[in-house]
């Protein structure tokens, strides 16, 4: 046989490219940014990256939205590129919530009326705290380079949802965390603190990436594929080794868990959420929390749904860990974005209930709960990164006294957010509580509700701690001032007030929205 | 469909929007906020025309559109004759409270606009709470009525007002999170048994009947300690003498008088309808909680110190007297309970008031600091000794009419535990006319009195000593509550003509039959 003859055994496979199509044009347009960095002189790349970014999101929008529109004669999703990617309910719900949750960082990060010039470094190469740096800090200029990574890490979280066999994911799971790494360390100010957050996420996204991997090798060694469907045929009565069916399970949902930020796998959060450009924060904290979710909504359910009695008690554990964990932690903070943090663990305990009620009512309960979420912790980052004083963000809660004489409207948003994430009822996060616990004691998971409960209420005293700070306490002379945001910044805090608002008060769209449709693998 | 309780429940949310922005022009706030609460007693007056006890209907003047339709969750409202006198008594007070505090000193830097605009927000919540139909709308203003009431102690109270506020949130919300398990358990009993859950009240009380114990007793607990915190039995009481002693006199008067009912009526709406099994399986608990609190309170309000603590410390012992009624399951004792909540919060409302009164001549809270205070102001010492007699149940009074109904009704079932709670009665007497006595009668004495007279030898005479006696106003906002004491003692009729026949509704949900009325066949 010739070699050409061989080459045409090969067949490409088919691809579904109108389905693929948000992805192809984020992932282009991240290519194309690269090149204005290259190109483009410097005092032309924001307003260039600017642009072409909300382009992009338009652009990925409208081929979404066309897709999921004309979506009559596949309701309930596809396959495509041999079944390594799936294009489901699920999955277009996923990708609309991270477009979105994407759009309102972009829009943070794009802001330059809050800190003139942005929140990040006009130069990363100068070493903190030299001349050099402190000159940095008062420039104009920032890195453009951020508009790239984000919207390649974008890229990778909307695969990562949508990956149907381990490598794929393996591969998303890379392409969303490399970006994120360099971007933690872009901030403006303090940037000794930014740059050992993004150290630290490195070396332990690292590890997890290990984890992943080790378990995805374990996994092929057990089922002989990669893929989530033969995973799931090869537990359905075998008599092959369940260790490594079990080990490799763990080592890859360690991996997960960690993206997710779920206790005890948290450890990375508060330092990471605490030093990066708030931004940043906002982005991973929303975008990051929705896809590793997605990811983990999928294995346990295409993948390892018959084996679930084996694994549900440990992570029944690790969900109760998480509350615990961030619910009591919370208490001692005395950071607002580290407070912020240790909610989130709290929150993806939550997250986990319903993602391993394995119901329908569990994975639509998740999937709402997520997009409720990932506004809320928007608008929350965007406030944080208005009260500041000198030297950049008061992030201190001491700084916080009597914010409320200063400024009640902003006052008065940060307090309905964080009555949304304490799940206070007409707000977003209360539906978000409702529809994820009635779906866990539908699957009876009564007794984890409770423990969930108990987290709320615990946590609740974090959040009340803030408000009364705002409200009942004098304002120190010395306070913080509020800077009246630009344009992007109200857009971003007013939008994702506003849906934390209309989710929780007439949340039947969303709701049905996100109960379309199960998995196809 | 009935727009009567729509009316009633927007009326006072559009008066404290409209009053809280009036900020800067107080006395049109206050104008404001009076005239929203009169119109609304005006509608009340309408709604209780529109009752009519005789139809033998469980809810009238209802209303119900969809809300949630995924979750059957309803905006529906209706209200039994309960909730009718729960909904009247909220709609007298609120002019009485706002009247009472026309020129209450408030703390720096706070506004008249804000005090009333959350007094109104209060009422709102408070009249949803009592007209939801649906336990999922039920819950909702069951927590949201806690917001305004946390602003009212916090940014209005005394001056430990912080921690009493976060005391009686966390209290509240700790509750209400118990509740929602219970709630979300009810949606999943009756998605079990109809195929398409739903929250609706009426629904469930038929879905519910044929429940198992095991399943009624927990989902009982769930709702019975959210009520039980809330009409605070003993030992979940320890909030309530902290938020009633720090909160303004006028949020003290709605928060014991109308905001603990909540409890009572809880009990009387979800908990025996709902539990029939549960409820009467637990009744002795609950009466060992109830005669606990009537013997406990009682004691503690002889040794207080603290005049709005003492009063707190009255109402749980009140709050006792209902409970025992509530769970005698007979419909004398049904019936006086609830006359007993409205006769409390018209008793204890004006002893708040009084109490309000005496304190902003004294500035101090402390009943050792005045002695002989009717000498200088008789006409305040009358009306205090009307509103001390009304709460130790003097025959002649509201109150005795409802505390002899509950003991009477109570005997037959549970004569023990009857005998025990006479008890509560003697140590009533003693209570408030030791309170009285130290502060009223004998000669002029303590340092609030002495202090504020004009000089040596002037506090004896009350032409040249600083306390005035009462005025026009204060007058004007206790003679309505004298009136009504003395009404309701002697022709208590038109309100029991509206309570027996949903005591009775209730009771035949509960299963029970009434011990008097057999006797009487």
């Amino acid at each position: 046989m010739t070699f050409l003859a061989q080459v045409e055994l090969i067949k490409p496979p088919e691809i579904e490219y109108s389905a693929i199509a948000p992805v192809l044009i984020v992932l282009g347009a991240a290519c194309v940014s690269v090149l204005f960095e290259a190109f483009l002189p410097k005092h032309q790349r924001w307003a260039a990256q600017v642009v072409l970014t909300m382009l992009t999101f338009i652009g990925a929008g409208t081929a979404l939205g066309l897709y999921a529109g004309a979506e009559t004669t596949t309701a309930q999703g596809i396959t495509t590129l041999s079944g390594a990617v799936a294009v489901d309910r699920p999955v277009i719900f996923l990708w609309v919530t991270l477009l979105l949750l994407g759009f309102g960082s972009i829009l943070l990060i794009a802001d330059r009326s809050v800190e003139p010039g942005g929140a990040f470094v006009a130069d990363a190469a100068v070493r903190p705290g030299t001349v050099q740096d402190r000159a940095q800090a008062t420039r104009t200029g920032m890195q453009t380079e951020v508009f790239p990574l984000t919207l390649f890490a974008l890229a990778g979280m909307m695969v990562f949802v949508a990956a149907n066999d381990l490598l794929t994911m393996f591969i998303a799971l890379e392409v969303l965390s490399l970006p994120l790494y360099l971007m933690c360390g872009l901030a403006r100010r303090r940037r000794l603190l930014s740059q050992e957050a993004a150290v630290k996420y490195f070396l332990l996204g690292a590890f997890a990436s290990a984890f992943f991997l080790y378990g995805l090798a374990l996994l092929y060694g057990y089922a002989g594929s990669v893929k989530l469907a033969d995973i799931a045929t090869a537990t359905a009565g075998s008599d092959k080794s369940d260790t490594l069916l079990f080990a490799g399970f763990g080592l890859l949902v360690v991996g997960l868990l960690f993206k997710a930020s779920v206790g005890p796998f948290h450890a990375w959060t508060p330092d990471v959420y605490q030093g990066a450009p708030t931004p940043i924060t906002a982005f991973m904290a929303a975008c990051t929390k929705v896809a590793a979710f997605g990811g983990i909504l999928r294995v346990l359910t295409v993948a390892f749904e018959r084996t679930n009695w084996e694994w549900r008690g440990v992570l029944w554990g690790v969900a109760v860990a998480s509350m615990v964990i961030g619910a009591v932690l919370g208490l001692t903070q005395t950071d607002v974005k580290r407070m912020v943090a240790y909610s989130s663990v709290a929150h993806a305990g939550f997250l986990l209930i319903g993602s391993i009620s394995l119901t329908e009512q569990g994975l639509s309960g998740t999937l709402f709960y997520l997009l409720a979420y990932g506004f809320t912790t928007i608008a929350v980052f965007g406030v944080i990164s208005l009260v500041r004083n000198a030297d950049g963000e008061a992030t201190h809660l001491s700084q916080w006294a009597g914010l409320a004489k200063r400024s009640p409207v902003l006052a008065g948003v940060f307090t309905f957010l964080l009555l949304a994430l304490a799940g206070i009822p007409l707000t977003s996060g209360f539906v978000g509580k409702f529809v994820v616990f009635a779906a866990a004691i539908q699957d009876g998971l009564a007794p984890l509700v409770v423990v969930a409960l108990v987290a709320s209420a615990v946590a609740a005293f974090f959040y009340l701690r803030v408000i009364v700070l705002m409200y009942f306490s004098e304002p120190a002379p010395d306070g913080p001032t509020v800077t009246v945001p630009g344009a992007f910044t109200t857009i971003a805090i007013t939008v994702g007030a506003a849906v934390t608002l209309v989710l929780g008060v007439w949340p039947s769209f969303a709701l049905d929205w996100a109960g379309a449709g199960g998995f196809i693998f | 469909m009935s727009w009567t309780l729509i009316a009633l429940l927007l009326l006072p949310l559009v008066g404290s929007l409209v009053v809280a922005f009036l900020k800067g022009n107080d006395r049109t706030a206050k104008l404001v906020a009076l005239g929203f609460s009169l119109v609304e007693l005006a509608l009340a007056v309408v709604a209780w025309v529109a009752y009519d006890p005789s139809s033998g209907a469980r809810l009238q003047l209802t209303s119900s559109v969809d809300w949630i339709p995924t979750f059957g969750v309803h905006l529906s409202f209706g209200v039994d004759g309960i909730a009718l006198v729960m909904i009247a008594l909220i709609a007298f007070l609120m002019p009485v409270v706002i009247g009472g505090a026309w020129s209450d000193k408030l703390p720096e830097g706070r506004s008249a606009s804000g005090f009333f605009s959350l007094l109104l927000a209060m009422q709102t919540g408070m009249v949803g709470v009592f007209a939801a139909t649906d336990v999922f709308l039920f819950y909702v203003f069951f927590e949201a009525v806690l917001v305004p009431m946390y602003f009212l102690i916090g940014r209005f109270g005394g001056p430990n007002r912080q921690y009493a506020a976060m005391k009686f949130f966390l209290y509240s919300l700790l509750g209400g999170l118990i509740m929602l398990a219970s709630v979300i358990g009810l949606y999943v009993t009756s998605a079990d048994k109809l195929g398409q859950g739903t929250l609706d009240w009426a629904t469930l009380v038929t879905v519910m009947k044929d429940a198992p114990t095991s399943t009624q007793i927990w989902l009982f607990l769930g709702f019975f300690i959210a009520f039980a915190i809330k009409a605070p039995l003993v030992p979940l009481h320890t909030w309530l003498p902290d938020a009633g002693a720090e909160a303004p006199v006028g949020a003290g008067v709605l928060l014991v008088g109308v905001l603990d009912k909540i409890g009572t009526f809880g009990f009387l709406r979800y908990c025996l309808p709902l539990f029939p099994a549960a409820s009467k399986q637990l009744a002795p608990l609950v009466l060992v909680l109830a005669v606990v609190g009537i013997i406990y309170g009682s004691l503690l309000a002889v040794g207080q110190t603290d005049m709005k603590r003492f009063v707190a410390y009255t109402s749980i012992a009140h709050f006792g007297f209902i409970a025992l009624g509530i769970f005698a399951f007979s419909s004398q004792a049904g019936a006086g309970s609830v006359l007993y909540m409205v006769n409390h919060g018209i008793s204890t409302g004006m002893l708040f008031l009084v109490v309000g009164m005496v304190m902003s001549r004294g500035g101090s809270r402390l009943i050792q600091d005045y002695g002989g205070m009717a000498k200088l102001t008789p006409v305040l010492g009358g009306l205090f000794f009307v509103a001390g007699l009304s709460s130790l149940a003097l025959p002649g009074t509201n109150s005795f009419v409802s505390e002899f109904l509950v003991l009477i009704g109570s005997y037959p079932n549970q004569p023990v535990f009857t005998i025990i709670s006479t008890v509560g009665m003697v140590l009533a007497a003693l209570y408030v006319l030791w309170v009285y006595q130290r502060v009223f009668q004998g000669p002029v004495r303590g340092t609030a009195l002495l202090n504020v007279a004009a000089g040596p030898g002037t506090a004896t005479d009350p032409e040249r000593s600083g306390i005035k006696d009462l005025n026009r106003r204060e007058i004007a906002v206790l003679a309505p509550l004298v009136a009504l004491v003395l009404v309701l003692g002697f022709y208590p009729k038109p309100v029991l003509d509206v309570i027996s026949p949903s005591i009775g509704a209730t009771l035949s949900e509960v299963g029970v039959t009434d011990p008097v009325a057999q006797e009487g066949k």
